[in-house]
């Protein structure tokens, strides 16, 4: 035992510069993404003259881009589960439409009334998943006849018309930001608290798991790569929210999205019914075969999925502070390419919450710094088509070489 | 007669095998020639290589058939020679009509137009030189298995063929149907057509072949003339001849007197015809400690027997009684067979063992995530230090455990599903072809470990094709034929002899 650690001791240093760079390559797939996401920031950075990192526009491009990350992080799971959800954006419309009728038709109290949103969409997502999974008919199928359903339902719910205004709490969901308890002066400083504590706790929390790896022998990461890593998410983590407790604060609705991305980040990479979910979405006959029960797994991915679809309906809807029969139309796309362009297979199996996050926030960075270079909705639409495209074609060709 | 075919010295190479070794094969005109042989001997290979399945250039040797040297690049080619193969599984499209399946590639068309009539008019008369009376319209799919072996046959018929080939026609067909076709052949030697049938059951061979050619081992061992008068028991010898070389470890005793399952009067029908019984009345115990073996040719039911006791996960209609140490389990799901004890190793562990694209580490806990975590949440350490140590004690060959098992060699991905079986702790570890496809040296690995394990008190079930494997490595033995249990012997009394014959007989008397 003690022979063979300090051969790999006396290894250590000579293959260190070398490996930090084939490691790097060899995991090519999994940051490359985040490598797209930062040359394209600094690109629109320049190009926008520095717009696009003002703290005033990065609390908008995160508040545009709430929804999708919302519904991305629940299409990841479908996904890696091996099916698919185009009714999201369909569901999510309905169900901001049922909260504009309870809340502004009915007078039903705003909290009661959000509850009741999100045990409408688990509803529905387990109205969709129980045809899925029980009785085997394609997901694709089921969710385009429900994007269909929903879309309709939608109209009828709202007779054809807007629905609005919501009372001023409502609208804090998503317009609200963080008070700031420690009374900065130009700056919130609670925010960049949090930002600090929670940069310190992921770092933290990547040091802990180095060691406990370290004691069973099982690292693979250089040390230097492992540094600059987490140096750089922590450089970036303080930097962002610095940016934003300049203008407001941290919004309300970061909270929730970060506390959303922790959770499920956790399950899928931590848990046993993440480690099942990938099992399923890999080789459904083998994981069945080792006992694992795939019908309900399937299931519950749909039901999560209708609740965060619920969850996104009411963001949106107090965002816009209205409830349109247009909502969420066609978002399935954005969700569905975020979560591809964030490394996930078409087949089921492979992929992770934070790469659908950080496709999200490719998608919504091109939209904004494209908006405000002034480029037409025109050519948006092809830009971000072909950049779904080449991520994907990046993503294939990098397996096929590995 | 004069010679239609011959096939000179064929060789043919895989990756790290030599699936045929200098085989020649000569096949007069008119004539049925039988090729008979174990699984795995090399009989399709070589009716691959004749076929232009694998083109020429890729074999050594030559293929002269009609008098010439031929060199098919593709099926086509040996197609517009006459030479036409009905593989055992049917090539036929479901829910096309049986007219559309008889003329599919080959249609009766004009500039790309299909002639319907034609179609028709050309099906209908195929279809009456093979005696089936159904309407060219019929969708394949509502056919019997028998009737769909008569539309591939009607099939070659309206390519002109000269050589029909024939691989396990009768495999999946019931008595009538077999005897039907095997009429079917001696009327279209009446007629001038040669055939080449590839068979196990002797019976049928004895009552229509001329001429058998035996092969073993990639090489062919025999030629044999029926007219001469043969006996079943000749054709069996020259099949199994090999001998049993220290290829397995040394087999140790360990059975002890407490039985670790027992299955009584085990029934089980397929999944979509409820009328095809595919393990009939089944009947067995293993005790702790032993190694039982279920020999028997392919589809004779020992994997769907093992799946379906694995928690129903084959079959229809499953009746029988399971008990486990003694006391009746009832085990509606895979789950409650993994926890009453009972674990199923994969003849196919590509499609049904492994998560190809994850690692080692997270395969090898698949069947007992709850051994690696506390609670729902997976201890990296102790699923870090599971992985190695299976990795270890398996000999996995492989760079770290964090290495994804496609990238694994066969024998190595078996390991990882043994280690994922061995993980979860059974008492009764049901292998099917736990060894199929891998190379000498991991079988070796592979045959200690089931020893070690049944020296550890645990009941291990090998079904298996290769009968020296199972003499080499079971203490008791099962003989399946057709869906029933049709033997049973101490494996120091078996041969291959007693059980390629205990097979057949059975064969024989149904």
């Amino acid at each position: 035992m003690t022979q063979a650690t300090t051969n790999t001791t006396d290894d250590q240093p000579k293959m260190e510069v070398k490996s930090s760079l084939s490691f790097l390559r060899s995991h090519m797939r999994e940051y490359g993404i985040l490598f797209a996401l930062v040359a394209i920031m600094i690109f629109f950075q320049i190009t926008t003259g520095g717009i696009l990192l003002k703290p005033v526009n990065l609390t908008n491009l995160i508040l545009q881009n709430s929804y999708i990350i919302i519904m991305a992080v629940g299409m990841l799971l479908v996904i890696v589960a091996g099916h698919i959800d185009l009714s999201v954006g369909s569901v999510m419309g309905f169900v901001g439409a049922l909260a504009a009728v309870m809340i502004v038709n009915w007078d039903i109290p705003y909290p009661i009334a959000a509850v009741l949103c999100l045990i409408a969409g688990g509803i529905i997502g387990m109205a969709q998943g129980f045809w899925i999974a029980y009785l085997r008919i394609p997901s694709f199928i089921v969710t385009l006849a429900g994007m269909l359903v929903f879309k309709g339902l939608t109209l009828w719910l709202l007779a054809g018309q807007s629905v609005g205004p919501f009372p001023k709490q409502f609208q804090l969901i998503s317009s609200g930001f963080i008070p700031d308890l420690f009374n900065g002066e130009n700056l919130n400083l609670f925010s960049l608290f949090i930002g600090v504590a929670v940069a310190l706790l992921i770092v933290g929390l990547a040091v802990r798991s180095r060691m406990e790896a370290a004691k069973t022998g099982s690292i693979e990461e250089p040390i230097t790569f492992f540094v600059a890593k987490n140096g750089l998410i922590f450089v970036a983590l303080v930097y962002m929210s610095w940016l934003m407790a300049d203008f407001r604060g941290l919004p309300n609705v970061f909270i929730v999205m970060a506390l959303l991305i922790a959770i499920y980040s956790f399950i899928t990479s931590r848990t046993t019914m993440g480690r099942r979910i990938y099992a399923i979405g890999g080789n459904e006959k083998a994981a069945m075969l080792s006992g694992i029960n795939s019908k309900k797994i399937s299931f519950l991915t749909f039901a999560n999925m209708g609740v965060l679809a619920a969850l996104a309906g009411l963001v949106f809807a107090a965002r816009l502070n209205t409830a349109t029969p247009k909502a969420g139309l066609g978002f399935e796309l954005d969700v569905i390419a975020a979560v591809f362009i964030g490394g996930a297979s078409m087949a089921g199996g492979v992929g992770t919450v934070v790469g659908a996050v950080i496709g999200a926030f490719i998608m919504g960075v091109m939209n904004n710094g494209m908006s405000i270079l002034g480029i037409g909705i025109d050519w948006q639409q092809v830009i971000k088509g072909l950049v779904l495209l080449a991520a994907v074609v990046f993503d294939v060709l990098n397996k096929k070489k590995g | 007669m004069s010679t239609i075919l011959e096939m000179r010295a064929i060789t043919k190479e895989f990756p790290g095998v030599k699936a045929l070794d200098q085989v020649s094969l000569s096949v007069a005109e008119g004539e049925i020639h039988a090729l008979v042989g174990e699984n795995g001997a090399g009989k399709s290979t070589l009716m691959k290589v004749l076929s232009g399945v694998y083109p020429h250039g890729t074999y050594t040797g030559d293929i002269v058939y009609d008098g010439q040297v031929q060199s098919f690049g593709s099926i086509r080619d040996s197609e517009d020679e006459g030479i036409i193969i009905i593989h055992q599984e049917l090539a036929l499209v479901p829910l096309l009509s049986v007219a559309e399946n008889i003329f599919l590639g080959n249609e009766r068309a004009n500039r790309g137009v299909i002639d319907w009539r034609s179609t028709r008019n050309g099906a209908a008369e195929v279809l009456a030189r093979v005696g089936l009376d159904e309407h060219p319209d019929t969708i394949v799919d509502n056919l019997g298995l028998g009737k769909q072996q008569l539309v591939e046959i009607a099939k070659a018929l309206s390519k002109n063929v000269r050589l029909l080939i024939l691989d396990e026609p009768t495999s999946s067909l019931n008595e009538t149907d077999s005897e039907k076709l095997l009429d079917l052949l001696l009327e279209f030697k009446s007629r001038g057509i040669t055939s080449i049938l590839i068979s196990h059951k002797l019976n049928e061979i004895s009552r229509v072949a001329d001429t058998i050619t035996v092969i073993r081992d990639g090489a062919a061992v025999s030629r044999l003339d029926c007219s001469a008068g043969i006996s079943e028991d000749d054709i069996i010898r020259d099949m199994v001849g090999r001998s049993l070389d220290d290829r397995y470890p040394p087999r140790i005793p360990h059975a002890r007197d407490e039985i670790a399952m027992e299955v009584k009067n085990w029934c089980v029908t397929h999944p979509l015809h409820a009328e095809r019984e595919v393990v009939k009345d089944v009947s067995f115990y293993v005790k702790k400690g032993e190694v039982l073996g279920i020999a028997g040719l392919m589809g004779a039911g020992r994997t769907e027997l093992a799946m379906s006791l694995f928690g129903r996960s084959y079959g229809a209609h499953i009746r029988g009684e399971v008990s486990i140490n003694g006391a009746p389990v009832h085990l509606p799901n895979v789950r409650s067979a993994i926890n009453a004890g009972l674990a199923y190793a994969t003849e196919d562990r590509k499609t049904y063992g492994l998560v190809l694209d994850d690692t080692i580490r997270r395969n090898v806990p698949l069947a007992n995530l709850e051994g690696v975590a506390n609670g729902i949440v997976v201890n990296n350490a102790k699923e870090v230090a599971v992985g190695n140590q299976y990795r270890d004690r398996l000999n996995i060959k492989s760079s770290s455990i964090e290495q994804e098992t496609v990238n694994l060699s066969g024998g190595n991905q078996q390991k990882v599903v043994l280690s994922k079986w061995l993980f979860s702790d059974p008492e009764v570890l049901i292998l099917d072809e736990p060894t199929r496809g891998i190379d000498v040296g991991a079988k070796f690995e592979i045959y200690t470990v089931i020893r070690e394990l049944a020296a550890s008190g645990k009941a291990i079930i090998v079904i298996s094709s290769e009968l020296p494997e199972l003499l080499g490595i079971t203490d008791r033995l099962y003989v399946m034929n057709e869906g029933r249990f049709v033997g049973e012997m101490p494996t120091e009394d078996a041969s291959q002899e007693k059980i390629m014959a205990t097979i057949i007989k059975s064969g024989d008397q149904a």
